[in-house]
């Protein structure tokens, strides 16, 4: 898995995550987003373009994330999920309880 | 049958879960179905991992064998104390976020992507069969 950080637009910070998410690679995934929100960032798109394979653990991460953002008054919404990533997000439901753009422009229409 | 036999423990997830995509891949199943035998696998190996040996070591097997070439048959077992994972109840996919528990999410998604499921015990093994066809 590789997050990147790839810059700020409308005080959203735009990330992108490659590869696979899953119990292994996921605390990686909350360690980083966590490490941003320490340094006082509350408002995310996250680009999934990129993203081959989630399972419940990463649903878990990003559940985590959530939570602790909306303590904060933050966000999070994700954008681009195709193929099985966007079909674990249909059958658990979570496509309904987060945000989902098809694209990161379309994210930041709604930001 | 090929097998692979490891310690039940999650520095070898991906070893595990990459063995039976292997076997997926050389059958010709689709990149999309791989990815959901995967997410199976996984959800499996992590249950074990994580309940099958509380506050001791143990192993778990995975055997995979691809039938008439339209089937993978993946067999997954463990020495732990009788559980079949299949009881295990649906969660509710329609809470609200704050009421979001993410337990029993991995083993919905195994019966979600499997064609058919199968446990058994036998000696003092738990015996999952899970039987993936290609389309």
């Amino acid at each position: 898995m590789k997050i990147t950080n790839t810059g700020k637009q409308k005080d959203c910070l735009l990330i992108t995550v490659e590869g696979r998410m899953d119990a292994v690679t996921t605390p990686e995934f909350e360690q980083t987003l966590g490490g941003w929100i320490d340094e006082g960032e509350i408002r995310f798109i996250v680009d999934f373009t990129g993203l081959d394979y989630i399972s419940s653990a990463g649903l878990r991460g990003i559940l985590t994330s959530v939570k602790r953002l909306k303590a904060e008054g933050g966000r999070i919404v994700l954008t681009s999920l195709y193929g099985t990533v966007k079909e674990v997000f249909e059958i658990s439901g979570f496509s309904t309880i987060i945000p989902i753009y098809e694209s990161v422009e379309a994210a930041l229409k709604e930001m | 049958m090929p097998e692979i036999r490891s310690a039940a423990n999650i520095e070898h997830l991906e070893r595990l879960v990459e063995f039976v995509a292997g076997h997926a891949e050389m059958a010709g199943f689709t990149a999309n179905r791989i990815n959901e035998i995967e997410l199976a696998a996984e959800e499996v190996l992590v249950n074990i991992f994580q309940y099958a040996y509380p506050g001791t070591d143990g192993d778990v097997g995975i055997e995979c064998r691809i039938e008439d070439d339209v089937r993978l048959i993946l067999v997954i077992s463990d020495k732990g104390a009788p559980f079949n994972i299949l009881e295990v109840p649906d969660p509710d996919v329609t809470a609200d976020i704050s009421d979001r528990e993410i337990g029993g999410l991995g083993v919905f998604f195994v019966k979600e992507m499997v064609d058919e499921a199968r446990y058994r015990r036998a000696g003092n093994s738990n015996i999952l069969t899970l039987v993936f066809n290609k389309v």
